[in-house]
């Protein structure tokens, strides 16, 4: 679904990322876990050509989107759900999840958006209201929904855990799992929470400083001496 | 009374008109965060291709006053709508990303340009027109005067109303208006899903020069007179206007305008007509330093 090789990318003359190699196979759960600082947010932005890769390939279903405009990449099945959840706070829920649906252009029907609202009924109780207005939890659904809008084929999700509490973080991950099956949506996950991150994943991976470390299963590497160290144990209260 | 209520007529008609090129500058400055000094040059390039559009349309191809009037009105949007866009692409597209003084600079070079374009093209001249569109209807008289709305500042009022509810209803109700505000609000954000920014960036600068060339057609109706330097004047009162409604509020652009058209008209009136942009000017000033947001603007956050 997506295979990223030789990947270096940066801001201006500071280079985050010094050559990732990594897949994602069709139907899967991809976890990416690392500490602040590593480039987990720049790996995903720079998928999505914001920043632009200085070097190396991404290629998604087999077509090469290294230099391809971020609207173009949209429209071609990758949505990214950002850091920070990034919904338009000054606009109501429900167009926040129309817009979601640009991608499809004419193809958008109201089919999608029932179904959506189906699945987060907080979002249909809240359908008029500004989006800026809701809670965490709520703008990280809304952030999910809109992204699911566009039917896409592989779903970045960029931290959505972030910020929310544990009760809330457990709800988001249950999600993330019942998306993919359900959905059959490939998933690459960047978390801090790495606990949740991995119990879910299908493949992880480890990246410290713009280098992939580690890599296995999920259940590999939440066995994994080193990453219960690093990852875990330094952060138990992470383990709701 | 009869008197307070022709200026304020004449107030309300000069307001719409500042509203109409107040929009420009209030999408421009909320999609990109620049203020687009060639605004008011594009307003002037409206008034000129109104008049040589209308003067073709009448002499050359024989239409008649309405004929004319309307052919005038397509021809100006058409054209003006380009200068627009093609402002965009030359001038401040290729500084996206850059210093935010840079564009600016570019915004105030490009300015000079099409002042001294007009100038050489067109002649330094003032260019006149007659009055084409005569009487009105008598909205009431006392012993000293008679108020009179002329058809053509019903004209210019209706026509601005209509067009600024169709903004509107584009703006909040249509696929356009919602990818609008997005990039208005979050560029990146609306380039993820799949928005064509750059576009939407080149059709808000169309839309603004073509309701600045319809300001333009207007003026140059009203006054019947143009030349290339009344882009500058009417340019810096419509920017006051945006700020004075709240920058990058449509409805603020709306209520600037008649502001600033009603406390020229009533200064002109009631105190000096000399020192009527003064007066304008004043209010720009006290705006900044009381109430820098505007009356209907939002304050900056920070984004965290």
């Amino acid at each position: 679904m997506l295979s990223i090789s030789g990947l270096h990318s940066g801001y201006g003359q500071i280079e985050a990322l010094h050559g990732i190699d990594l897949k994602v196979p069709p139907g899967s759960i991809v976890t990416l876990i690392g500490a602040n600082g590593a480039g987990k947010t720049t790996l995903l932005s720079t998928l999505c050509g914001h920043p632009r890769a200085t070097d190396g390939q991404i290629l998604f279903d087999g077509m090469d989107i290294t230099h391809w405009p971020t609207h173009q990449i949209a429209r071609a099945g990758l949505a990214h759900c950002p850091e920070g959840r990034r919904v338009f706070p000054r606009m109501t829920v429900l167009e926040n999840l129309e817009l979601g649906g640009t991608p499809l252009g004419a193809k958008a029907n109201a089919d999608d958006l029932e179904k959506i609202l189906d699945r987060f009924p907080r979002l249909r109780e809240r359908l008029t209201q500004r989006a800026g207005t809701l809670s965490g939890g709520e703008q990280q659904m809304l952030a999910i929904g809109r992204a699911l809008m566009s039917r896409p084929r592989l779903l970045l999700l960029d931290e959505p855990s972030l910020g929310l509490a544990p009760l809330i973080v457990r709800q988001i991950f249950e999600l993330i799992e019942t998306i993919n099956i359900q959905e059959k949506i490939t998933i690459f996950l960047v978390e801090q929470n790495a606990y949740h991150g991995l119990k879910l994943a299908h493949h992880a991976h480890v990246l410290v400083q713009g280098r992939v470390t580690l890599s296995g299963s999920g259940a590999e590497l939440l066995a994994n001496p080193e990453i219960r160290a690093h990852y875990l144990e330094g952060g138990l209260t992470t383990q709701t | 009374m009869a008197y307070f209520i022709q200026q304020l007529l004449n107030g309300l008609t000069l307001g719409t008109i500042y509203a109409l090129v107040a929009i420009g500058y209030t999408m421009v400055y909320g999609i990109i965060g620049m203020i687009n000094f060639a605004h008011g040059e594009v307003y002037m390039i409206g008034a000129f291709i109104a008049l040589i559009a209308f003067l073709g349309a009448t002499v050359h191809f024989g239409f008649g006053l309405t004929g004319g009037l309307i052919a005038a009105l397509v021809i100006t949007a058409l054209f003006t709508g380009l200068w627009g866009w093609s402002i965009e692409r030359i001038a401040y597209r290729p500084l996206r990303g850059a210093p935010k003084l840079a564009p600016l600079i570019s915004a105030i070079g490009m300015s000079i340009i099409l002042q001294n374009f007009v100038q050489l093209s067109q002649g330094a001249r003032v260019m006149t027109l007659p009055p084409l569109l005569q009487g009105g209807i008598e909205v009431m008289s006392d012993d000293s005067l008679t108020v009179n709305l002329s058809w053509l500042q019903m004209g210019i009022i209706g026509l601005t109303l209509v067009l600024m509810t169709g903004l509107t209803l584009i703006i909040n109700r249509t696929a356009f208006g919602r990818a609008q505000r997005a990039c208005a609000q979050d560029p990146k954000m609306a380039a993820l899903l799949g928005i064509h920014v750059d576009r939407v960036i080149s059709a808000t600068f169309v839309i603004g020069a073509v309701l600045a060339s319809v300001a333009g057609l207007m003026v140059t109706l009203y006054y019947g007179v143009i030349d290339f330097y009344i882009g500058f004047l009417a340019g810096m009162k419509a920017f006051t206007a945006a700020v004075l409604g709240g920058i990058g509020s449509l409805p603020g652009a709306l209520l600037g305008g008649l502001s600033i058209g009603l406390i020229e008209a009533l200064w002109s009136a009631y105190f000096s007509i000399e020192y009527k942009d003064v007066a304008v000017f004043s209010v720009l000033i006290l705006v900044l330093l009381f109430r820098p947001t505007g009356i209907l603007g939002r304050a900056e956050v920070e984004k965290i």
